[in-house]
């Protein structure tokens, strides 16, 4: 049975992180790492006092900067497998383990989907609205359809890892992932997850105008490159 | 007659002329931004003494007042240097990520 790193970005998310790990462990995944970024509050502590390795970011990077430092640390420590995992207790660990099962099949990549069966818990309406544009942006950037494209659950191996340079640092690398995932024909399939969204997670995530600004970022890399 | 807008126009033409040389002979740009800074204080002081210069350039375009014009190809030529500055800046972020990333260590 592989032992997956649960790759954990935060965020001044000391409030949630302390759960977070408490409910991977409950379900016996001990192999947790949280990356601190630039967090101005207790975070870093909180997740080492609950048995959590810690990579500390000196300032705040994004997201995607967090994801990548993860990731290279899972390929110099040779890590089998990997899942991106939130800070802010959206996802449930329970879900882990129906998304290394495809891996086992030879799936390169695995991401969690809030739309297939499992209904999210008290979505919001202009979320909903947020990641129907995301899916259409998507469609339109990387020629893929996916059910949900903005899910920040992953489940990646090691070999897929290499093929992965995140370098949207802010939250433009859920869509660069995607864009990634066309360029290399990575071999990948979507998972049902549950997505609880709490008044804490919803004040976490983005807005509208926050997504416009990450599609006219996507847009101009895609243009100087 | 010269109005004084032409004549404060030369001064800051000169003036700018003289900063683009300087950072020349320092290399601090090359031969051919030079010649493209010269080009540009140059038809700024023809314009400045001869204004109907500017309109018989613009009518060429099928633009009717040579400010006009002038208003285009600014615009045009500061969205191009938005853009450039957005990349600049965007490489400088993807840097400062690199050196977060290399002296970060695991607690």
């Amino acid at each position: 049975m592989m032992d997956p790193l649960i790759i954990i970005p935060a965020f001044n998310e000391e409030k949630a992180i302390a759960d977070v790990i408490k409910d991977l462990k409950s379900h016996d995944y001990h192999n947790i790492l949280v990356i601190d970024d630039g967090s101005k509050d207790r975070t870093a502590e909180i997740a080492k006092e609950n048995g959590a390795k810690v990579i500390k970011h000196i300032i705040n990077r994004g997201q995607g900067a967090a994801l990548q430092t993860g990731n290279e640390y899972a390929i110099k420590n040779n890590i089998e497998v990997i899942v991106h995992f939130d800070a802010d207790g959206q996802f449930i660990a329970e879900d882990i383990k129906n998304m290394l099962e495809p891996l086992k099949e030879g799936y390169e990549i695995v991401l969690g989907s809030r739309f297939l069966g499992k209904k999210p818990i008290n979505i919001p309406f202009e979320k909903k609205l947020i990641l129907k544009g995301g899916r259409l942006f998507t469609k339109l950037f990387s020629n893929i359809s996916l059910s949900d494209t903005h899910n920040g659950f992953r489940a990646i191996s090691k070999s897929t890892l290499e093929k992965l340079k995140i370098k949207q640092d802010g939250m433009a690398h859920a869509s660069e992932i995607i864009d990634l995932i066309k360029k290399n024909n990575l071999k990948y399939k979507e998972v049902p997850v549950t997505v609880i969204y709490s008044d804490y997670s919803i004040s976490k995530g983005q807005g509208i105008f926050n997504s416009l600004r990450i599609a006219f970022k996507l847009i101009i890399r895609k243009l100087s490159n | 007659m010269v109005e004084i807008i032409s004549i404060i126009i030369i001064l800051f033409a000169l003036f700018a002329h003289s900063r683009a040389y300087l950072r020349f002979k320092e290399r601090k740009i090359s031969w051919i931004e030079f010649i493209l800074w010269t080009i540009i204080w140059i038809s700024a002081i023809v314009v400045a003494l001869i204004p109907e210069t500017s309109s018989k350039i613009s009518n060429f375009f099928g633009i009717e007042r040579g400010v006009d014009l002038l208003v285009y190809v600014s615009i045009i030529l500061i969205f191009y240097l938005i853009f450039r500055l957005y990349i600049k800046i965007d490489q400088a972020e993807q840097n400062i990520t690199k050196i977060v990333r290399k002296v970060s260590k695991e607690e």
